[in-house]
């Protein structure tokens, strides 16, 4: 699985959507899953999917499918 | 406000935060007087106009049950991301509390400046000391559930303490310490539910669970606990006593300022931050008190931009215990907090949850 693939991936079980949901555009509440509590969700199915821990500034500005390929590249992760 | 969150919630001393927050408050007062009709009236017939204060005491308060009465917003309708209830029991009103995006991630980068000072910045396995369906109902939240919410950005993973029967889950819980054994755990809940879930279980059961290392932070009022004669001190001694935890802290808060909290430090005080300031009022005639002396508590927040809620009179009776001089080191104002004022509606947070 490319990373890309790992991330689409944790984006559709942490906020428990479908996949074809998660694309470039998809922000934090532009869906009712993505509020504040599938945001704990999914911040949860990122770190497992790429063994990370993220700091709580990352985690606060963790905003969009696009601020999260961003912030990734912090903890190596290319994506 | 930029330059405001970059600033250390704990080093500034009197002079240098007044300036910063004076600033700030003024330019909110300004804002909700420009956007918000109810608090323009407020301002214009009860303080005969909108003027620039000198002082953070002269910066006009709405009294907290006005939250309850009216819904107060200055931000349009489509602009409200989320509505925050206090937890008024059945029966009562709740005060209603509307955010937009900006103040609700002031509210969160505010929260985790202040708690930082207390737990360090790296994030930790978590315990909640509450039940999952706390957080069920997504659009309605509760202070309980906003509580959790906010708390749960310093935990790495996490684990509930009780099942939805407020059970405690204590196979799991010894697992999960097992697992992280030799890590800071941290513990966030609701001082009355930790007492009567945890506590009391784990003496009726007569098990320790070895959270030696953990860090608790709780909230919510004492209310309950005091009707049981359980003092801060037994508090204290009780949960040392069935987990072996040094490090606890009170905080004191409440959704009308969300974010703000007054956390308790190594020394028992509650201490306000850069980002929020007390006064203490006469009850009678609402003038300042000297330190040391009890009276009404006035809440000051940097951060109500949605809502016209900077500057509040609570029910909530305190003092000032000092200014930028407590043995821990920390600059600002600590307060102690006696509870509720005797003929005010009660409610307490935690204490909303009855079997």
């Amino acid at each position: 699985m490319t990373n890309l693939e790992k991330y689409i991936e944790a984006f559709a079980e942490g906020l428990e959507i479908d996949k074809s949901v998660v694309k470039e555009g998809l922000e934090y509440q532009s869906i009712p899953e993505w509020d504040s509590v599938g945001h704990m969700g999914l911040v949860a199915a990122i770190e497992d999917a790429f063994d990370i821990m993220m700091d709580t500034d990352d985690i606060i500005d963790l905003s969009s499918f696009e601020k999260g390929i961003e912030i990734l590249k912090k903890y190596e992760v290319e994506i | 406000m930029e330059e405001l969150l970059m600033r250390h919630p704990y080093d500034d001393d009197k002079t240098e935060k007044n300036k910063i927050l004076l600033d700030r408050l003024n330019y909110l007062t300004g804002y909700h007087y420009k956007n918000c009709e109810a608090y323009r009236r407020f301002i214009d017939e009860i303080c005969g106009g909108l003027k620039d204060c000198d002082d953070l005491s002269d910066v006009p308060f709405l009294p907290v049950g006005i939250f309850k009465r009216k819904e107060l917003k200055s931000i349009a309708d489509e602009d409200v991301f989320k509505v925050m209830t206090s937890s008024g029991t059945t029966g009562q009103q709740v005060s209603k509390i509307f955010l937009d995006k900006e103040t609700a991630g002031l509210q969160q980068k505010v929260l985790a400046s202040i708690v930082s000072e207390y737990t360090g910045k790296s994030r930790m396995p978590m315990i909640i000391l509450d039940c999952p369906s706390v957080l069920k109902n997504r659009n309605m939240f509760s202070a309980r559930g906003a509580g959790i919410l906010g708390f749960s950005l310093f935990g790495a993973k996490k684990i509930y303490a009780f099942d939805d029967d407020m059970e405690l889950n204590l196979s799991g819980l010894k697992e999960f310490i097992k697992q992280y054994e030799g890590q800071t755990i941290f513990l966030f809940g609701f001082t009355y539910m930790i007492w009567q879930y945890f506590y009391k279980k784990l003496i009726e059961t007569d098990e320790y669970l070895p959270l030696e290392n953990g860090v608790l932070i709780h909230g919510g009022g004492w209310k309950k606990l005091v009707n049981e004669s359980v003092s801060k001190q037994e508090f204290k001694e009780g949960l040392n006593k069935v987990c072996g935890i040094k490090s606890v802290h009170d905080y004191y808060g409440m959704v009308e300022q969300t974010g703000c909290i007054y956390m308790e430090c190594e020394c028992g005080h509650l201490h306000a931050s850069i980002f929020s300031d007390v006064i203490i009022r006469d009850m009678e005639d609402f003038s300042v008190c000297e330190n040391g002396k009890k009276g009404a508590i006035q809440v000051l927040s940097a951060l109500p931009h949605s809502y016209p809620g900077h500057s509040i009179l609570t029910e909530d009776v305190g003092c000032i215990l000092g200014e930028d001089d407590c043995p821990c080191g920390r600059k600002g104002k600590y307060i102690e907090v006696y509870g509720r004022m005797k003929n005010a509606e009660v409610r307490g947070c935690s204490d909303t949850f009855e079997r």
